[in-house]
């Protein structure tokens, strides 16, 4: 195991030395540890309990392989199932090799096989055999984890049940004399934990595992039963067997005591991040995209990949409707390059259909996957699919435990969601819109013969956000936001706005052009009126000159007669005034 | 008793030969090992019992071997002895097992199936 191992391997043992009341010897396996406070009671037998093909045995063969190579703690596995070379040929496709560990003397498998055919029974018996054999394997090889794989098959060999029972609680009396950390498997009984009781003989800790088909989808999960001296977590856990080993979910361990974050990360869209109080999403919080089809939620989350990939940090991608190849062509139309983020190695996608596996095992692998991958973004695209692996309510609480999950870990979590045609629009699939933190609309909007995308921030925790209908474009150099034109029609979009704003533009130009020519006219009344004026002052100034001439005529007229009638005088001889003008100046005062 | 030829053996068998195969033969040697786990009294009466029943019924034609596992525990593997005391009957074939200690007659002649080979009944 890499890291994950040695973490679980420390939480391990923080956790054993809180309950120094009760020695523990720790699995080693995923989460087991941790909703058993620290492993299965140490010293005492453990009850594994469950129907056939449950995962009895790997769990049991798990903790012996753990114990052999994490704790140094060698073990004895007593199958009465199984052979050794099937048991080694079933857990090596787990990366358990078994051989090896038995050549370094830290694992004994020894196969019993009892056969009713070949035995009578006469007279008394014990099964003292059974213990020389255990004895001398746990001598071997010093072990202190022994495992009985499922020692209930000895009740079909043999007849004397009353024997049988006293042996049995002899039994595991004598593994706790020994001081051994047992685990006994027992195949699931009607009514009751096992089929031969044998939760009778080992009461100190049982777990039962459940493998069941809900509409044909089959969820495993893991119970305990009773662990006596441990406050336990009683509910139903969900387990998953890979390529890895075993591993059990605490996912409802999970509180609401998550660090919170105060920086701010894009969100791949600038126009988006100035609408989101400038900077885009706090790290850390769950973004919530819905939108009914065809909107771009994809393409939105596509960009915030790219965006998070650009800024160097890691990201998974769950995808329950597309294939990493189709995902990675389909974004490169709107100009994203997301497969340079995946040889880069810092974008994975993991593409599942969500009826692939039951919900929980859907819930266990992100964890897993988390873990092992630890990214700073996960997209969950769409969750509304979850749906159709379990029922809307386990959905609802599955994605609750996914986030409380990833923001313990303070991963930013973008999830889209598909709203249907039909339903109330501000609504999601599995009722998550009051535990994410912000959660953008986006919409079509049909006018005038064509469907157009919109996009509004509904609400955003803890930033001022813009409260205006974007126009949402899907460019071949990515997603870009418009404004929507509003006007007295109403919000309008695509070519509606564009023909609105030549109309706009058009009417503005006819204004413009009108102002002008007014103007023009003014001008050329003035000049008119002008020029009317001016005639008028030369008229006037005519009229004047010839008033002018005509004075001047009357004048001279004048004195012509004066001088004429002084010269009439001066012929008659008449009398002249002193001045001589009277009747006329006489010709010898001047 | 009618002993089935070694060289039949190959051959397809009648349901009467099949009947003869599963019954040892009169005259063989029987091999019988007793299984016990130091000296309880449950493993010196199984002893006790097994050499009753062996001088009755095939006086002079068995070999009994006692196994002590708390001395050999390893040898308890070998047979899959799980039950102390375990009588194996190694020979005549097929392998035979049978846990207990042997008081109740009856039933261990049953089990040894020696009674027909003894009897003929």
């Amino acid at each position: 195991m890499p890291i994950i191992g040695i973490r679980t391997r420390q939480r391990a043992q923080e956790i054993s030395k809180e309950n120094r009341s009760l020695p523990k010897a720790p699995t080693g396996i995923q989460g087991l540890d941790e909703i058993t406070a620290g492993g299965f009671p140490r010293g005492r037998p453990t009850l594994i309990c469950g129907s056939a093909g449950a995962g009895k045995t790997l769990l049991a063969m798990e903790f012996l392989v753990r114990g052999a190579t994490e704790y140094n703690e060698p073990g004895v596995f007593m199958a009465f199932e199984e052979t050794a070379p099937e048991l080694t040929q079933n857990v090596r496709s787990l990366g358990f090799d078994l051989d090896e560990l038995t050549k370094e003397k830290k694992l004994v498998i020894d196969f019993v096989r009892i056969e009713r055919s070949e035995i009578d029974e006469t007279g008394d018996y014990d099964l003292e055999g059974l213990f020389i054999r255990l004895g001398a394997a746990i001598e071997a090889i010093g072990a202190t984890r022994v495992v009985l794989d499922t020692i209930e098959n000895l009740f079909a060999g043999l007849q004397n049940q009353g024997i049988l029972r006293a042996e049995l609680r002899r039994l595991f009396r004598w593994l706790k004399d020994k001081g051994v950390t047992a685990v006994i498997t027992a195949e699931r009984g009607e009514g009751a934990l096992t089929r031969h009781g044998l939760e009778e003989y080992v009461s100190d800790c049982v777990i039962l595992l459940d493998h069941r088909v809900t509409d044909q989808v089959s969820t495993r999960r893991l119970r305990i039963v009773k662990y006596r001296g441990t406050a336990h977590g009683t509910n139903e856990y969900p387990f998953l067997i890979d390529e890895d080993g075993f591993s059990v979910l605490p996912v409802t361990s999970l509180g609401l005591q998550h660090r919170v974050s105060d920086e701010r990360i894009s969100s791949g869209v600038p126009r988006l991040d100035t609408m989101l109080g400038g900077e885009g999403f706090y790290r850390g919080t769950t973004i919530l995209v819905s939108g009914t089809a065809g909107t771009g939620k994809t393409s939105m989350a596509a960009s915030f990949v790219d965006a998070a990939c650009r800024r160097g940090e890691r990201c998974l991608y769950f995808s329950f409707e597309e294939s990493q190849g189709q995902l990675i062509r389909n974004m490169r139309s709107i100009g994203l390059n997301l497969e340079q983020w995946t040889k880069k190695k810092l974008l994975q996608f993991h593409s599942t259909r969500a009826t692939f596996y039951g919900l929980e095992m859907h819930l266990a692998m992100i964890h897993k996957i988390v873990q092992d991958f630890q990214p700073r973004v996960v997209v969950l695209d769409p969750i509304g699919s979850l749906i159709q692996a379990g029922n809307r309510r386990d959905a609802h609480t599955m994605i609750i435990r996914l986030i409380d999950f990833l923001k313990q870990r303070e991963v930013t979590a973008f999830l889209t969601n598909l709203t249907s045609g039909g339903e109330a629009l501000e609504r999601t699939d599995v009722e998550i819109s009051s535990i994410v933190d912000t959660w953008l609309f986006m919409r079509d909007i049909e006018l005038a013969g064509e469907r157009n995308r919109a996009l509004y921030v509904l609400k955003s925790r803890g930033m001022a956000h813009s409260n205006q209908l974007r126009e949402f474009l899907l460019t071949p150099q990515g997603v870009d936001l418009l404004d929507v034109y509003v006007g007295p029609e109403g919000v309008l979009t695509g070519s509606s706005r564009l023909s609105q704003e030549a109309r706009e533009e058009a009417a503005a130009l006819a204004r413009r052009q009108d102002a002008e020519r007014r103007d023009r006219d003014r001008t050329r009344k003035r000049e008119v009126l002008e020029a009317r004026i001016a005639a008028l002052r030369k008229e006037f100034e005519l009229e004047e000159a010839e008033a002018e001439n005509a004075s001047a005529e009357e004048i001279s007229r004048e004195e012509m007669i004066a001088r004429n009638r002084e010269a009439m005088s001066r012929s008659r001889k008449g009398d002249m005034d002193k001045d001589g003008i009277v009747g006329g100046r006489p010709r010898g005062a001047r | 008793m009618k002993k089935p030829a070694r060289d039949q053996e190959n051959k397809p068998l009648t349901l009467k030969e099949i009947g003869e195969r599963n019954e040892p033969a009169a005259n063989e040697v029987w091999q019988l090992r007793l299984y016990v786990a130091g000296q309880t009294p449950r493993s010196v009466a199984a002893f006790a019992n097994l050499k009753k029943i062996c001088e009755e019924h095939l006086p002079g034609r068995y070999d009994i071997e006692v196994v002590d596992l708390v001395k050999h525990p390893q040898l308890a593997a070998g047979d899959q002895i799980l039950a102390i005391p375990t009588l194996v009957r190694k020979l005549p074939q097929p392998l035979r097992k049978i846990v207990g200690d042997l008081r109740d007659t009856e039933r261990a002649l049953v089990g040894l199936q020696i009674r027909s080979a003894a009897t003929g009944e």
